[in-house]
């Protein structure tokens, strides 16, 4: 499987944060975006799983996973943004279960995936009572419940701590090693082995 | 689809006590009407089914702008967006619970209410029926208004704005259909068809014009 992108530009408001960027990652490649904050990294991630529209330039995917053959990109992404999409009055458990159902192609179960996580015994806990890693450490989970090939992680390490990030290592390579893809926008190394960097530049003609 | 109906149901009943805000309000409403207008049963009697209306218009307005708003805020509907439900059904989901916990329990205490407003037998039944079948549509309209208003910092009185003039037709064929019943020698049926006519028109067309107003307003 190939995700390519082929000169795509994506407005934010007004301008132009994204414009005639081009590349492509196969499974089993990581591809890590870096730049300096205001860079469109998060614009880039948000077009790739289709919440912003492409201005200009075109998204393909060769060679997709059977099971997503009628898919569009954005279907075969699970999205890991600055927010967890938890439900603080719901218990870990019913919120992970909700997004099984709703995303379908189940993977892992619950009790699993959040042991992966290192959540074990958490699922009746409600998310509020979760700190700020351990709610970030349940939005991953959210990943594994469900499969998709195409990982979108935005900032995906934000609130982990040393431990956390490794495990999230692990999982990331996992899946990488499944044929996945995993593109990540990131400030800090992921400690990943088979990765390519995008360095995206603030355009100063906006 | 059964999933997000479940979650949808648990949000709004841990949340925000379910049922019971919209009722009081609905409740605070009818009870002030007779203060207003004088203890005139006869004139009461006549403005009743107006009232409950008026007071079931309002009272479905206050869930609406936390339809997409909660979802929007905490990351909730960019899975929304991106996922392989069609958005429009998720739309209808949220309108359908939306109505559950405001336009469903109006309809079954208004007998209740009906007591403040002089109002029993036939005419009550007819003011259920169309509050039955006509508070759904405002649930639905709600949905487009919701989704308009979703990235506002401040959408709830736009959203009302945007609402209530929409609803103007529901509310004439509703309260029309009560007073044939009570007395008048205009006939019940075809105000109260045009009701449910509007109500089935919205069903249809809320969650899809909703769903586009999602996708372009949310980037």
């Amino acid at each position: 499987m190939k995700l390519a992108a082929n000169a795509i530009a994506v407005m934010r408001g007004e301008d132009i944060v994204v414009d005639a960027l081009s590349f492509d990652v196969a499974s089993g490649e990581a591809l890590l975006v870096k730049g300096e904050n205001g860079a469109g990294k998060s614009t880039m991630l948000r077009a790739i799983a289709g919440l912003l529209p492409l201005e200009a330039g075109s998204l393909t995917i060769e060679g997709s996973d059977p099971d997503f053959a009628e898919a569009t990109i954005a279907e075969q992404c699970h999205y890991l943004g600055h927010e967890n999409a938890m439900k603080g009055n719901l218990s870990v458990g019913e919120n992970l279960q909700f997004w099984q159902d709703f995303a379908g192609h189940p993977h892992l179960t619950i009790l699993e995936a959040l042991d992966m996580v290192g959540l074990d015994g958490l699922d009746s806990v409600p998310f509020a009572h979760l700190s700020t890693g351990q709610r970030r450490r349940a939005s991953i989970a959210r990943m594994l419940v469900s499969y998709r090939p195409i990982w979108l992680l935005d900032e995906p390490t934000a609130g982990l701590d040393d431990a956390s990030s490794s495990q999230f290592a692990a999982l990331m390579g996992a899946h990488l090693e499944d044929g996945g893809i995993v593109i990540a926008a990131t400030h800090v190394p992921l400690h990943l082995e088979k990765t390519r960097e995008l360095v995206l530049q603030t355009s100063t003609d906006t | 689809m059964k999933a997000l109906l479940i979650r949808e149901l648990r949000l709004s009943l841990r949340s925000g006590g379910g049922a019971i805000p919209a009722l009081l309000f609905y409740a605070a409403v009818v009870i002030v009407i007779p203060f207003a207008v004088g203890p005139d049963p006869i004139l009461l009697a006549t403005i009743a089914g107006a009232c409950l209306w008026i007071g079931a218009l309002l009272a479905s307005l206050l869930g609406l702008e936390r339809m997409f708003r909660d979802d929007a805020e905490d990351g909730s509907l960019d899975q929304m967006l991106i996922g392989q439900t069609p958005l429009p059904l998720v739309v209808f989901v949220k309108s359908l619970v939306h109505w559950t916990v405001t336009g469903l329990p109006l309809t079954l205490t208004a007998p209740l209410f009906g007591i403040f407003l002089g109002l029993e037998g036939a005419p009550l039944g007819a003011a259920m029926a169309t509050l039955a079948v006509g508070t759904p549509s405002i649930s639905f309209i709600g949905a487009v208004g919701a989704a308009v208003t979703v990235s506002m910092a401040r959408g709830g009185l736009l959203l009302s704005v945007l609402v209530l003039p929409l609803c103007v037709p529901v509310v004439i064929f509703a309260v029309g259909a009560v007073r044939a019943v009570s007395g008048s020698i205009d006939p019940f049926w075809p105000p109260f068809l045009m009701v449910s006519g509007i109500s089935l028109l919205f069903a249809v067309l809320g969650p899809f014009v909703a769903a586009l107003a999602l996708r372009q307003g949310h980037g």
